[in-house]
């Protein structure tokens, strides 16, 4: 049982006061920004909630979130059940299973610019391993600069490469965690292999699964270096997710109120889905 | 060999394809690269890894990346080691809702943080310094070194800090010489977790930099966008990125499994 401490704020402090001054300062900055209108030389003037409304009204913004929330499901409805197959089809113990977990745990510590420099390289259509074999050997018109589908199914292809590593990671965790006696006592029950993982391995794998489903989610939702380097939002504005699109907003056009009202928007849908994934997932837990 | 065992060899080798190109690139030379198709470099080139360790512009790339890292590692393990054994022992007003406003800061989306951040250390004289990567990085890393470290900590059993005052051990005496070596492999983990996630970030580092403390990745950014096509030299500096990565998770191999679980399972 935890004691009741107020001393335990001061262990607390450092923690609070370093990530408050990361956190809250620019958070500030943006809310200041998006309530007002500039228009050059530090002038500002009062805009109230005209960005607001205006971005929740704008049919770029509702397209971009279209697109960035068609990606977000897609990338988890593909990266979670195969995340789960392979820690699943993993061998529990052995010599191999370090080499295995180390060179799945590989693309998570490539930089992301790199990530997307390397599919570049990997998908170009005449001097790149994927774009060539798929053009010359397999016949199919592969092309990321000029057809959307292309690009789009890239940068799925390439967000599935780069992180259902991490799922697999967390599922085998779970899964290692299991005690052998569970496995024998369903195996005296006569129980099926789904029914072990039904009723046992899916059950124990529940926390793990939450963080995944939850660090995937913010991640994809957040996502920008990777497509961007890999497409630039492009052919046209087929693969502009939503911080790409705010990146364009807020330094590409300087419009810093929209921008800063977009973001704040952003952020809240963000939150409000974590936030009720979150609560939902744990709901049953003491 | 069973069947089952062929998904997670399929899986790793789908995950080794675009890096087996990218080394294979970064042996080739430009000519060949332009020349057209070739699944093995044709002429073995170290062409493209000399240009870079005989330039200051790119290994300084490289140094000012690992300064930063190793900074802000160090940073993030000591804030974060008393607010996790404060979350894990202890409960205090408002610790829940603590607990959750810190992993909200990894749902922003650094995209948004851009600017204010670029402005925020401008303001404090930091604009262009490895400390204020490393400070910045700390928004996301904190958090969630709080977050595996707390986990690692609940998993020790209370009775091991009252037997230690019963033994007469003041608290910073046995915070450091009977708990630290206790949970070590979650300082171990979290120290990876920071390590990686401030290893691959790139758009706050390349925004809090110029020249001074400017990161390897970005270094990489202009040569992409401004030298042309020299993708040999590019796929060298990818594959020099990867490195570091690599061999930090060979020291982790052990505690990887229980790591990713963030020390909860």
């Amino acid at each position: 049982m935890k004691s009741e401490n107020p001393r335990a704020w001061l262990f607390v402090l450092p923690v609070l006061v370093l990530v408050a001054f990361n956190a809250l300062v620019p958070l500030m900055t943006v809310v200041n920004y998006s309530v007002q209108e500039t228009f050059g030389n530090n002038q500002f003037f009062w805009a109230g909630l005209r960005w607001f409304e205006e971005i929740l009204r704008s049919e770029r913004f509702h397209a971009a979130l279209g697109r960035q929330l068609l990606f977000t499901f897609t990338i988890l409805i593909i990266e979670v059940p195969l995340g789960i197959a392979i820690a699943l089809a993993m061998p529990r113990k052995g010599p191999w299973v370090p080499v295995c977990l180390v060179l799945m745990a590989l693309p998570l510590l490539i930089p992301w610019n790199v990530v997307g420099a390397m599919w570049n390289i990997f998908t170009l259509p005449d001097i790149g391993l994927l774009g060539w074999v798929l053009n010359n050997g397999l016949g199919i018109e592969y092309n990321m600069t000029t057809s959307p589908v292309a690009a789009w199914v890239t940068i799925i292809v390439m967000d599935v490469w780069h992180w259902t590593s991490l799922v697999v990671l967390l599922c085998y965790a779970g899964l290692v965690a299991i005690p052998d006696a569970y496995y024998q006592a369903a195996k005296i029950d006569g129980a099926s292999n789904w029914a072990v993982f039904r009723y046992i391995q899916l059950p124990k794998m529940k926390t793990v699964l939450t963080i995944a489903v939850l660090l995937r989610f913010m991640d994809s939702f957040n996502i920008y270096t990777e497509p961007f380097t890999l497409t630039g939002g492009g052919p046209g504005n087929s693969t502009t997710l939503l911080s790409i699109d705010l990146v364009k907003i807020a330094l590409g056009q300087f419009d810093l109120g929209p921008a800063a009202a977009m973001s704040l928007i952003y952020f809240a849908i963000t939150l409000a889905v974590s936030w009720l994934f979150y609560t939902l997932m744990t709901k049953d837990d003491p | 060999m069973r069947p089952r065992s062929l998904v997670p060899l399929v899986y790793i080798l789908f995950l080794m394809l675009p890096i087996y190109w990218l080394l294979a690139m970064s042996f080739k030379t430009t000519n060949e690269i332009l020349g057209g198709f070739s699944f093995f470099p044709q002429v073995f080139t170290l062409e493209n890894y000399i240009a870079i360790f005989t330039d200051p512009t790119w290994y300084w790339g490289y140094i000012n990346s690992i300064i930063y890292v190793s900074l802000n590692t160090v940073i993030s393990l000591c804030a974060a080691l008393p607010a996790a054994y404060a979350f894990s022992r202890y409960r205090f007003m408002g610790d829940k809702h603590l607990f959750f406003w810190l992993l909200t800061n990894r749902m922003a989306p650094a995209a948004v943080f851009a600017l204010p951040f670029f402005q925020l250390y401008s303001a404090v004289g930091l604009f262009d310094t490895h400390l204020a990567v490393a400070l910045a990085h700390c928004l996301f890393n904190i958090p969630l070194a709080v977050w595996i470290l707390e986990g690692f900590m609940s998993g020790v059993p209370k009775e091991l800090d009252e037997t230690a005052y019963v033994d007469g051990y003041s608290f910073p005496k046995f915070f450091v010489s009977i708990f630290l070596p206790t949970i070590k492999a979650g300082v171990g983990v979290a120290a990876f977790f920071c390590f990686m996630f401030s290893w691959v970030e790139l758009l706050l580092a390349k925004t809090l930099t110029a020249v001074e403390a400017k990161p390897i990745a970005a270094t990489m950014t202009r040569t992409a966008s401004s030298a042309g096509y020299e993708l040999g030299l590019l796929a060298a500096a990818g594959v020099l990125t990867i490195i570091p990565g690599a061999i930090v998770i060979y020291f982790v191999r052990n505690y990887i499994a229980k790591g990713f679980a963030l020390g909860r399972v």
